[in-house]
């Protein structure tokens, strides 16, 4: 009797496969977490180098805390999104997309499976660069809530994962250049979402649109934790908030994905290509 | 009334075209100051893959489907294996209906196809243990058997936990027929699953599939645009011609239906695909190529 303990079983296999995967390409791994490391240092070296920039005085500490936050949240988003979003493209690339898609499992499962690693993945990449920053800046993280902000990272978790299921739609529909676009959307999120600044220095348009991005209440609760050490009380609305988008994004994600795979079986484009 | 005891698959009247993407705009624009303004996509039409295809195959039976390139053996299989949605017709897998029951048909069905689907990073036990997983199988029975299964295809132990790409195409084909045994299916879909290999792999890779149906009870559908290998393996045959079955029958039988126009000398199956669709498969093949080729080679506009 097929149960949900095979559909367990199913989703499991991404994780494990994933990992092996990870194992394989390892010199790759660290390549890109020097990558990663670097970039975060980047961006927060632009609060250190900031009473230079602007001749005033500011608050150093608080200024790098503030854009490493802000770094540390779009690290996350990105290798989320990208796992989850690229899973399609990546599948033909090895030319097992079909093989895979032929799977007797049902597609949530197989999207549940790989988002599933990908949180694993983006959480430990996120904790090795927050250590590597903190270590290079001499942070004090004392007074941080840092259960707080990983609870918050977690809530919005299900919304980043149910935001790469849509992108994952592309690269179904659009085997050349649906990567790409991809792309495209995750930076619109940057923009919109006030990864580096307080959302409200944007037009008023984009500011409107920045309640509609789970980035946006993920960098509100993360920060109030890193910066503030607010108690897990005063981060319910942010938690709230990203659980709410999540719960609506995720039946999106996988109606979605499902409408453009039955499309894609429809015009005969699962099939390898290069 | 269908009969799933005997019938291991039945397709009746089944139809694919397909359609090259247009957005709106190009639709109606196909010359502009005397230059016609094509892309790849444009330029070429809708192609029918499949015309009204019938077939049945009985349980336990190897049963070849023989056409050139690009004749729809591939389409065919990948409608049976539900990854293309026919746009008319039924196809049956044990008596289940493929548009209602898809996910029940899946479990009873594998398929290998002419490229080795592998993740070529990973070792063959890895990726046979992913697959395991997917079927709903243990880890520690998928991992026992997939074990036996390897070493029985006279894998070196050492190779069972080497990346796939360090192995040969046969072996790596092999390999993909491993996986497909692993997870015990009612009806194996093979798709040219010798075409480019050498002599030796291929033989052994025909040997494999013998012995699928001589241990497995197994029921396959065999795609090739190799004659002798189907008159080897299979115990009856379909020919099919851009997109329409032209004949069907034991290799037997359509030998004897072609027998008078080969001046006395024994007909092979490469004399009944020249008699019945009027061109030999090489030149058939040649043909596709051309297509492709041609479809590719596209006008710009300045």
């Amino acid at each position: 009797m097929w149960s949900w303990r095979h559909e367990t079983r199913a989703a499991y296999a991404f994780v494990e496969r994933n990992v092996h995967l990870v194992k394989r390409y390892w010199g790759w791994e660290v390549v890109w977490l020097i990558y990663s490391i670097a970039n975060a240092l980047s961006v927060t070296f632009i609060g250190a180098g900031m009473e230079r920039i602007s001749g005033q005085r500011v608050d150093t500490q608080h200024l790098i805390l503030y854009l490493l936050t802000g770094t540390l949240v779009w690290g996350y988003l990105s290798v989320v999104f990208t796992l989850v979003s690229e899973t399609i493209q990546w599948e033909r690339w090895e030319g097992t997309i079909e093989y895979t898609l032929m799977a007797p499992i049902s597609r949530f499962t197989h999207l549940v499976g790989t988002t599933l690693f990908s949180l694993l993945y983006g959480f430990l990449q996120t904790a090795v660069i927050l250590a590597a920053v903190a270590a290079c800046f001499h942070l004090d993280l004392s007074g941080a809530n840092l259960l707080g902000a990983a609870g918050v990272l977690l809530a919005a978790s299900l919304s980043f994962s149910a935001l790469g299921m849509v992108g994952a739609v592309l690269p179904l529909l659009y085997p050349e250049k649906g990567v790409q676009v991809v792309q495209v959307i995750q930076s619109l999120l940057l923009v919109i979402s006030g990864v580096y600044y307080p959302v409200d220095v944007l037009p008023r348009a984009l500011c409107w649109l920045s309640q509609f991005s789970p980035a946006t209440y993920v960098l509100q609760g993360m920060r109030a934790a890193l910066l503030d050490g607010a108690p897990l009380r005063q981060l319910w609305p942010c938690i709230l908030a990203l659980l709410l988008l999540g719960m609506l994004l995720m039946p999106l994600g996988v109606w979605l994905f499902g409408k453009a795979e039955r499309y894609a079986r429809r015009t005969g484009r699962l099939k390898r290509d290069g | 009334m269908s009969e799933p005891t005997t019938w291991a698959l039945r397709v009746a009247a089944v139809s694919k075209t397909f359609r090259p993407f247009r957005w709106p705009w190009q639709a109606n624009a196909p010359v502009q100051d005397g230059v016609r303004h094509d892309t790849a996509e444009g330029r070429s039409g809708p192609v029918c893959a499949l015309d009204k295809v019938s077939l049945q195959v009985r349980r336990g039976e190897i049963f070849g489907v023989l056409g050139p390139n690009g004749s729809g053996k591939s389409t065919l299989i990948r409608v049976i294996a539900t990854l293309v949605l026919p746009d008319s017709g039924s196809v049956e897998v044990l008596g289940l209906d493929l548009a209602r029951h898809e996910l029940e048909i899946r479990r009873l069905i594998n398929r290998v196809s002419v490229e080795a689907s592998f993740f070529k990073k990973l070792s063959p036990l890895e990726n046979l243990l992913f697959g395991a997983r997917l079927y709903g199988l243990p880890a520690n029975r998928a991992r026992q058997e997939a074990l036996g299964i390897l070493r029985r295809l006279g894998l070196r132990e050492a190779s069972l936990w080497q990346p796939m790409e360090q192995m040969s195409r046969g072996m790596q084909q092999k390999v993909a027929i491993a996986r497909a045994l692993l997870t015990a299916p009612v009806l194996l879909l093979l798709d040219e699953p010798t075409t480019g290999l050498d002599p030796r792999s291929k033989r052994e890779v025909q040997g494999l599939v013998e012995a699928l149906r001589r241990d497995h009870h197994a029921t396959v559908i065999l795609t090739t645009h190799d004659m002798l290998e189907a008159d080897a393996l299979c115990d009856r045959v379909a020919i099919i011609d851009a997109g329409r079955i032209v004949a069907e029958g034991t290799p037997a039988e359509l030998k004897q239906r072609v027998a008078s126009t080969t001046g006395g000398s024994p007909p092979t199956l490469e004399d009944v695909f020249l008699a019945l669709t009027g061109h030999s498969l090489q030149s058939a093949d040649e043909a596709a190529s051309e297509d492709a080729v041609e479809s590719s080679d596209v006008v710009l506009a300045p």
